[in-house]
């Protein structure tokens, strides 16, 4: 089954001259390296990437707890940061989802909402379905599985993408791990509020991929790879899991992963 | 088996209590690693039945648009219906009661068992009849009560509640069930032979059903275009119960009732293939009329009792009510990952998983049931697999509003709007709204953070219990792009 679901199907325009990127509070103060990445891939491709500075959080957190209002000022911020008509690509399928198909009802009745929201494309999504592209593998043979998260899957549909730019290295194999589709417990604040039960869920989906024996795994999320690296790293295990956007620069330049020229 | 129990505090469901406990109720189950065994087993296996038996996307696709648009038309017209129904089922002779309270269903049922001169009861499946703890209110008035579905068997035995809808003893093994009825059970020859022990509760409860007065059931659809009682079921307890007796008492909630009896097929296939992945249960029964003077069995008289039971609140408010759509079937649950790893008594609630999360707000209020809606990853499985497309995710972050929100007071408010209000929280997220919609001042703070990343502490409460904490960035993703390229 490819389950694909309608909030999957959408139109999706031709290659543009230019994108905005949205980099997520996540990776603003944890993970950098994946933006950075993510804007030289683009870039590779022939895309000027415009990282709006005014960017901040797409409001997700305080919508998740009910606080709707504190959600919608911070997402009427986001939309004044990108006013032209280009794709806005972003490096996390929750966020994109938040910002997909969540803000036409949190901000129903704003001018131009309904546009704002068809302009939102996850990472993945972008470069399979619009780019259309076609990637070089130039690593070595590993095995790697891979972990959606669940906004990315049910609303963004990475799980689809994402493999299938992992099925475009020629020399990656791509393991599918048990419970391959169960959450991995983040779910925000949940995370805390709900500590007991998002630990489980954890250990259990960290044993899960740590069972698939691969080198590393891949993610288009940083609330899942925080909560997961975190929990192999305390577990002592040597796996991690990267953002998607580094593993493909890495792959396609021919570098290890982590190896990406960051300056930090 | 009849054993007395105190009768419990009328105004306020038993489960109110239970709810409240959540947290430790959570605690517990967790640590108790047969019981996740046992339902990370059965939840795997339900969840490889129903996937086996839609082997076309597309079939369910358009099967679950199909039921959903016939549960919302029912609800759309549900005042009228119900009316409907009742004319008919009166015009087909079985009388029809209305219950807003579970107190008023219990002194319905009491009072028409009471009438019969009943002391012996038996009754089918039946979720409605835990909602207004009914065996309680009886046992307290010296009426035997017994429960004929296996499952329910063993969960009475116990002295338990169900811990799922549909399979209400999922939470025991065979090896338990074995035990169980070798304490319970006079010259019970000891065996974990499933099929074993499964005629072994058949042989006791033949008996009971021969000497019962009254039957009590639920409905699953209930026809108001004929005055159609629907019962699904599996191990014909639901039959035994409801034609055996003299008297079939039906219990169920308002929101079962169905336009037209074409309605029923479409509905039927897709509760059974999302229940337990069968095309069909192994028995079906309508139920119209008592037993008619030809006829050479069946109950002389048949009783409906309609339960509101907070249902109404639900269907008040558009988009709450999309959660009286509901049939029953558990998938929701089955593919839960929350559900999974806690078990079904941990909520606390009659209605367990995602559906009991929704369910019980409008039963015991948001404040009884105030960390069920947060206790979400909102990973939306639920929703996917829920046959009349609930959007339970949705409706999740709706009643977190709803329990957050300032108390106005209003009558159309929920039972328990605010309750979960936490000064200190909401001060936080007004602090973080304020951050976030100025730019300056995200970028400041987040420049400060990264900073002081030295003096991030490795303990984060409940996060680094099994965690290691993250590591903030020496520079901002916005530092960085800054430095990057020039500024335009």
């Amino acid at each position: 089954m490819t389950e694909l679901n309608s909030q999957h199907l959408r139109h999706y325009p031709n290659k543009p001259k230019q994108v905005y990127l949205y980099g997520t509070c996540l990776a603003d103060v944890l993970f950098p390296d994946s933006g950075i990445d993510a804007i030289e891939f683009l870039e590779q491709q022939g895309i000027d990437v415009i990282f709006p500075q005014g960017q901040t959080c797409c409001g997700q957190p305080a919508y998740n707890s009910g606080y709707q209002q504190q959600a919608k000022s911070v997402a009427l911020q986001q939309i004044a940061q990108f006013p032209l008509d280009i794709p806005i690509v972003i490096i996390s399928g929750s966020c994109g989802g938040m910002m997909r198909h969540h803000y036409p009802e949190l901000l129903k009745g704003e001018p131009g909402i309904e546009a704002f929201c068809e302009r939102i494309f996850e990472f993945t999504e972008f470069l399979v379905h619009v780019l259309k592209i076609k990637l070089t593998d130039n690593g070595e043979p590993e095995k790697v599985a891979m972990h959606t998260s669940c906004a990315a899957r049910r609303e963004m549909g990475v799980h689809i993408t994402g493999a299938s730019l992992i099925n475009q290295l020629d020399n990656v194999e791509l393991v599918i791990h048990k419970q391959e589709k169960e959450c991995c417990g983040f779910g925000g604040t949940f995370a805390v509020k709900h500590g007991d039960i998002s630990a489980a869920m954890v250990a259990d989906k960290s044993a899960s991929l740590v069972d698939a024996d691969v080198v590393r795994f891949v993610s288009a999320d940083w609330g899942c790879l925080m909560n997961i690296n975190g929990a192999l790293e305390y577990q002592k295990q040597p796996l991690r899991g990267e953002h998607i956007a580094s593993y493909l620069l890495a792959r396609t330049a021919g570098k290890k992963a982590g190896e990406t020229d960051n300056d930090s | 088996m009849t054993v007395k129990i105190q009768e419990p505090e009328q105004s306020e469901s038993k489960y109110a209590e239970t709810a409240r406990a959540f947290r430790q109720n959570v605690k517990k189950d967790l640590a108790n690693a047969e019981l996740r065994e046992n339902f990370h087993g059965a939840m795997n296996y339900l969840m490889a039945k129903r996937a086996a038996s839609f082997p076309s996307d597309d079939e369910l696709e358009t099967l679950r648009n199909q039921c959903k648009l016939i549960k919302q038309r029912a609800l759309l017209k549900l005042p009228y219906l119900l009316e409907k129904l009742e004319s008919n089922l009166q015009a087909n002779g079985i009388h029809v009661h209305w219950a807003e309270t579970i107190t008023d269903a219990n002194e319905i049922i009491a009072q028409v068992i009471t009438s019969k001169n009943g002391k012996h009861i038996v009754k089918g499946k039946s979720m409605v009849s835990e909602e207004t703890a009914l065996n309680d209110y009886l046992h307290a008035r010296d009426m035997e009560i017994l429960e004929s579905d296996m499952g329910e068997y063993i969960v009475q035995l116990a002295h338990e509640h169900p811990s799922h809808i549909i399979m209400p003893a999922i939470h025991q093994n065979k090896k338990q069930v074995a035990d169980l009825f070798d304490k319970h059970i006079d010259g019970f020859d000891y065996t974990t032979d499933v099929d074993a022990l499964i005629g072994e509760g058949r042989r006791i409860l033949r008996d009971k059903f021969c000497h019962a007065d009254v039957g009590i059931t639920g409905v699953n659809f209930a026809v108001a275009e004929t005055g159609t009682l629907c019962l699904v079921e599996n191990e014909g307890n639901g039959q035994m119960s409801s034609a055996v007796p003299n008297v079939h008492i039906a219990l169920t909630g308002i929101e079962k009732v169905v336009e037209l009896l074409e309605d029923v097929p479409p509905l039927l296939s897709l509760l059974t293939r999302s229940a337990t992945g069968q095309a069909i249960t192994t028995y079906f029964n309508m139920i119209t009329k008592p037993r008619q003077s030809d006829e050479k069995d069946g109950p002389e008289e048949v009783h409906l009792v309609l339960l509101d039971n907070g249902r109404s609140q639900a269907f008040a408010d558009e988009e709450l009510r999309q959660t009286l759509q509901c049939i029953r079937c558990g998938a929701c649950m089955n593919h839960c990952p929350v559900y999974t790893r806690i078990g079904g008594h941990a909520y606390g609630t009659v209605y367990p998983g995602p559906i009991g999360k929704i369910i019980s707000p409008h039963m015991l209020g948001l404040e009884a049931t105030k960390d069920l809606p947060t206790a979400s990853s909102l990973c939306g499985a639920c929703g996917e697999v829920c046959p009349v497309k609930i959007p339970i995710p949705k409706i999740l972050q709706r009643l977190r509003t709803e329990s957050v929100k300032v108390h106005s007071g209003s009558p159309d408010e929920l039972k328990g709007a605010g309750s979960n209000r936490k000064p200190m929280e909401a001060t936080i997220w007004k602090i973080w709204s304020f951050i976030h919609k100025h730019q300056g001042m995200y970028r400041f703070s987040m420049w400060v953070a990264t900073r002081l990343r030295g003096l991030l502490p490795s303990k984060l409460g409940v996060w680094t219990q099994v965690r290691s904490a993250p590591q903030l960035a020496p520079k901002t993703l916005h530092e960085r792009i800054q430095a990057r390229q020039p500024r335009g």
